[in-house]
């Protein structure tokens, strides 16, 4: 068995993403530009709605770019969990008459949603020359940050995807999740707005929270509220980085028993 | 183990059947309650182990739903194993059918590569085999054309290329390769010859005898999920047609007098036929019933062979032979002889008896009898005459 960054795997990967990234927006008139239209049409909305009509004061300057970040790194988590729910079964036709290693094509979707948000940079990039925010050193922790974020998806589409093959309510399912995991994480609304202590206390134990609230520190604003600045608790501090650690070993360790049977279930 | 190119130790392959509707969270609660299970067992395959060493051709033949097709994917790693073990001793290539993973929205250049990526060669390889697959596909012109816009016939021919340009240790091949026009099957027909002569490590998957006896050395015969014969091809194939012939045995249908395969006026009818299978001669023997007077019939036969096409064709008319006007209840009895060039095998008698201007059909009956042929001494080919040796020298 081939190591699963061999030089094959990684040329198979290399196809997988390519050809995913040419056939995404095919016959569509815009194209590639949809990558930044999506978020940024979302944004639009949700800015009207929050910081116009209702007036949601995150209690930092700079609130567009505040919320823009948000989103962004909740997209870029949103895509590659729900983009590799049916992965497997969407590919079925090459897992029943191919040997290729079937983790290549969770990892290959998953890299088209690295591709997205690094296109989605540019918009970011854009908002901040508007709004006159110039980079801070703090910058450099965004790649560790999407990095931490990208493992805790993978380990939740490797899960989901090998669920999917036997119990295709999990689409449905997850859909549901995601739209509690999105009011539960502090994207729209501020963190401070939350009284109840405990509430704010497993809000902060989210890895979403966490990253997205480290995010907008780094890139935005040091006033953020993260979990480091606002407890001193090193088992609250560290608790976000077990539950990603744990999710990703527990999804890959899941995905590997049932991928053997995939081509018969599938 | 440098001698060896695969070697398959006790291999057992058991599917678990799901019931219908298990694969829903609702009755996955039910079954874990009642504690149920939610599936059956079914063994495709029991025990087996064989070796196929380097440069050999190896044929796996059985007869459908027999196992092969799930030996062939557990050796190409698309399943795994249930029990016992698959070593593979360098780089193996399955081909189980042609064009996997074909995109037609992306062009056949960019098809060829993701084709061969998933078949596990790299970008460098690939450039290297990228000439010789455009130049065997004569497509030069179209390789920058989405595939979409290729007819099904370039499509194959696309994919057949790439298939067979693959440099690999150990090739398995399913039969599906061998589909298509005669002049593609003539290629396919190189392509493996090719194979054989250059001595490449192949496991070949198939129900057609005839190339089993002209590619494998050797040749491993599946019933029930059991290896029950390995050898050398030619036996193989007596073992596979003798497979055939005990079905005709167990259940004798010398004339089937139902009514589901014939259609007709019935002015005449098809009362009885038999075949008696001469080693130098086949004698065919018919008797039809008249229902109403009528003028002089055609009456022909037709031969099928174990895949159903015509064999041959005989009446009355293209023998130039005048039949006789008919009245009411008289019975007409017919015989027709020709030299046994049949193979050995099943084959079925279909009748027919029409009006001179051959417009209206009195009585066609499919598949009337079935006989076997089974010679001693059976060679390949498609036909199997005797063959004499009237000169024979040595000078």
């Amino acid at each position: 068995m081939n190591h699963i960054f061999s030089k094959q795997n990684r040329s198979l990967l290399g196809e997988l993403v390519a050809t995913d990234f040419k056939l995404r927006y095919q016959g569509s008139i815009l194209g590639y530009a949809w990558t930044l239209l999506r978020p940024l049409l979302l944004f639009t909305i949700l800015y009207i709605v929050f910081i116009k009509f209702l007036h949601v004061n995150y209690g930092i300057p700079h609130s567009a770019v505040y919320l823009l970040v948000g989103i962004i790194t909740w997209n870029f988590f949103l895509e590659i969990t729900s983009g590799s729910v049916s992965a497997i079964v969407a590919r079925g036709d090459l897992i029943r008459k191919i040997k290729i290693p079937r983790s290549m094509i969770i990892i290959s979707t998953s890299l088209s949603g690295v591709i997205n948000i690094l296109i989605n940079v540019i918009v970011i990039a854009i908002f901040m020359i508007l709004n006159h925010l110039s980079p801070m050193i703090s910058i450099l922790w965004i790649p560790l940050l999407l990095f931490e974020l990208y493992i805790f998806a993978l380990g939740l589409a490797f899960f989901l995807s090998a669920a999917f093959v036997k119990y295709r309510d999990i689409s449905y399912i997850w859909e549901v999740i995601c739209q509690v995991l999105f009011y539960l994480t502090p994207i729209l609304y501020p963190i401070s707005k939350i009284h109840w202590p405990i509430v704010k206390t497993i809000l902060f134990m989210s890895p979403l929270t966490q990253t997205v609230q480290a995010v907008r520190y780094a890139l935005v604003s040091h006033d953020t509220y993260t979990i480091s600045n606002s407890t001193n608790n090193i088992f609250l501090i560290l608790a976000p980085f077990a539950i990603v650690i744990l999710t990703f070993i527990v999804g890959i360790t899941y995905f590997r028993i049932k991928s053997k049977t995939f081509a018969e279930d599938v | 183990m440098d001698e060896i190119a695969i070697r398959v130790s006790g291999v057992g392959k058991t599917f678990k059947l799901p019931h219908e509707k298990s694969g829903s969270i609702k009755n996955l609660a039910i079954n874990f309650y009642k504690r149920n299970k939610s599936f059956d067992l079914q063994k495709a395959l029991n025990n087996i182990s064989f070796d196929v060493k380097k440069g050999e051709f190896i044929g796996i033949v059985g007869r459908n739903g027999s196992g092969k097709s799930t030996l062939l994917k557990l050796l190409a790693g698309i399943y795994e194993p249930t029990q016992g073990t698959i070593e593979v001793n360098g780089k193996l290539t399955p081909f189980i059918e042609l064009g996997v993973g074909f995109s037609p929205d992306l062009t056949g250049r960019e098809n060829v590569y993701l084709n061969g990526a998933l078949l596990g060669f790299n970008r460098k390889e690939m450039h290297s085999m990228y000439k010789d697959i455009v130049d065997f596909a004569e497509l030069h012109k179209f390789m920058d054309q989405k595939l979409k816009n290729y007819s099904s016939g370039m499509q194959v021919r696309l994919a057949f290329s790439i298939a067979t340009r693959v440099k690999s240790d150990i090739l398995v091949l399913d039969e599906v390769l061998a589909v298509g026009d005669a002049s593609f099957q003539r290629k396919c027909f190189n392509y493996f010859m090719h194979l054989k002569r250059t001595n490449q490590t192949v496991v070949l998957v198939t129900h057609d005898m005839e190339a089993i006896r002209q590619y494998c050395d050797r040749a491993i015969m599946i019933e029930e999920g059991n290896i029950v014969y390995q050898g050398h091809p030619e036996e193989i194939s007596q073992e596979y047609q003798k497979l055939f012939a005990l079905e005709v045995d167990k259940d004798k249908t010398e004339y089937k007098d139902d009514k589901k395969d014939r259609w007709g006026t019935e002015k005449i009818k098809t009362t009885h036929s038999h075949v008696v299978v001469g080693d130098e001669q086949i004698i065919i023997s018919a008797e039809f019933k008249a229902n109403e007077n009528v003028d002089a019939p055609v009456i022909g036969f037709i031969v099928l062979g174990p895949d159903g096409k015509n064999i041959l064709e005989g009446n009355t008319h293209r023998l130039k032979f005048d039949t006789k006007p008919m009245k009411k209840d008289q019975v007409l009895k017919i015989e027709w002889t020709f030299q046994n060039v049949l193979k050995n095998g099943k084959y079925d008698l279909t009748l027919a008896v029409c009006d001179q201007s051959l417009v209206e059909y009195y009585d066609w009956f499919n598949k009337a009898t079935t006989f076997n042929v089974n010679k001693e001494g059976s060679t390949g080919g498609l036909i199997d005459p005797q063959i004499k040796i009237p000169k024979f020298a040595v000078t």
